[in-house]
């Protein structure tokens, strides 16, 4: 039994190479009676306990100092290929890999093809990873200290914005062929993004689109948003992203190693 | 989808109080639901109904109460309410506006017997 939630098995169904599958569970059942009515003041957040999840994932990242980054997109935007030129890019770096999709394992398969360490998560009936999947696959994972914890999200541009997963910041990836008014349309995830990369510009030149209004688009629903253009079948661009990348894991690190301290000295 | 997933929360959220106080049926459940969460009502009282059957929340009513959505203006850097998430800056005009509330789905209370 899981000793995090007695969720009764080590999270979900078990397959080969440590996949873990949700969303097959029954629900259960209670029996009414009569009393006389009352009211129960609750004001609980529905997502308080997805959120609990959550902490305890961000608490264990922390004190390892792991920089833990949960990738938001629509389908086909093409983050396993960015992911798969990422971990061929940051060489012999540490990182781990989280894989969400409803079925199949084919993408924890490509990043385990790279040589990387990767999970991977089918959600079933879900729409969006949660913060009770994603502990459950950290568990399967030998996740180093000063590491790049790359969770690759269910393809979906509306769920996943509400759930946290405990990760540092969300990364939302667009790639160039899906319109200049995406950000508009699902204003909430590239709200709740750090960082948005604009992928697949080498096809820009040939499909009309103007990269400035995406820019625009995205900040208008994110003043704050951090945008990069990039390229993962050319390569451009990915310097900047691996520098990104790195500059906020050391930072993490260096947070984590001087709370590490702190707390130490507090005991 | 995702109405579903919310509403077996707020099934979890009851049978927890269940499990600590005696209630024989929940007669009405009150949300309230931030104007920028990325929920719809409709789909959202679907499920609803769907999710609670066999639990004590069975038949219940759903009642929602939205919550107004503000914003930061990054152009007049003031603190407005604005009702759509891409509604311009009632005081400016201005189109930046970073939300800093009304993306909250909260279970205000039940009433049980």
């Amino acid at each position: 039994m899981c000793t995090v939630c007695g969720c009764g098995t080590e999270g979900g169904h078990d397959h080969s190479h440590g996949d873990l599958h949700f969303g097959h569970g029954p629900a259960g059942t209670q029996v009414a009676g009569m009393d006389q009515a009352r009211l129960i003041e609750i004001e609980t957040d529905i997502l308080s306990k997805n959120d609990r999840f959550a902490g305890a994932n961000r608490q264990m990242l922390r004190g390892k100092g792991v920089f833990a980054v949960n990738l938001v997109s629509s389908p086909g935007s093409g983050k396993t290929t960015l992911l798969c030129k990422t971990i061929e890019a940051m060489g012999d770096q540490p990182l781990a890999v989280i894989e969400g999709d409803q079925q199949t394992a084919n993408d924890a398969e490509r990043i385990r093809a790279t040589g990387a360490q990767a999970v991977q998560i089918n959600t079933g009936k879900g729409c969006h990873l949660d913060g009770h999947m994603v502990g459950h696959a950290m568990e399967k994972l030998d996740i180093a200290s000063g590491s790049v914890l790359f969770i690759e999200n269910v393809g979906n541009l509306v769920c996943p914005a509400g759930f946290d997963l405990g990760e540092d910041c969300k990364v939302a990836i667009l790639s160039v062929t899906e319109g200049e008014d995406k950000p508009l349309k699902y204003p909430d995830m590239f709200t709740a993004a750090k960082l948005a990369v604009l992928n697949k510009i080498d096809l820009a030149p040939h499909c009309d689109v103007d990269l400035d209004l995406y820019e625009a688009n995205l900040r208008r629903v994110n003043p704050g948003i951090e945008v990069l253009r990039l390229s993962a079948r050319t390569g451009e661009g990915m310097r900047q992203w691996i520098e990104w990348l790195q500059a906020n894991r050391d930072r993490k690190g260096a947070q984590s190693a001087e709370r590490n301290v702190r707390e130490e000295g507090a005991l | 989808m995702h109405e579903m997933s919310l509403c077996q929360s707020v099934r979890e959220v009851i049978e927890d109080q269940a499990r600590v106080q005696p209630i024989t049926a929940v007669k009405t459940v009150r949300l309230e639901i931030g104007r920028f969460f990325c929920v719809e009502k409709q789909a959202l009282e679907f499920a609803f109904d769907v999710v609670m059957r066999g639990s004590v929340a069975e038949g219940a009513r759903l009642e929602i109460t939205d919550l107004p959505g503000r914003a930061m203006c990054y152009d007049c850097m003031k603190e407005v309410e604005i009702d759509d998430r891409l509604a311009p800056c009632p005081v400016c005009g201005g189109g930046m506006l970073m939300p800093v509330a009304g993306d909250e789905m909260r279970i205000k209370n039940l009433e049980v017997i």
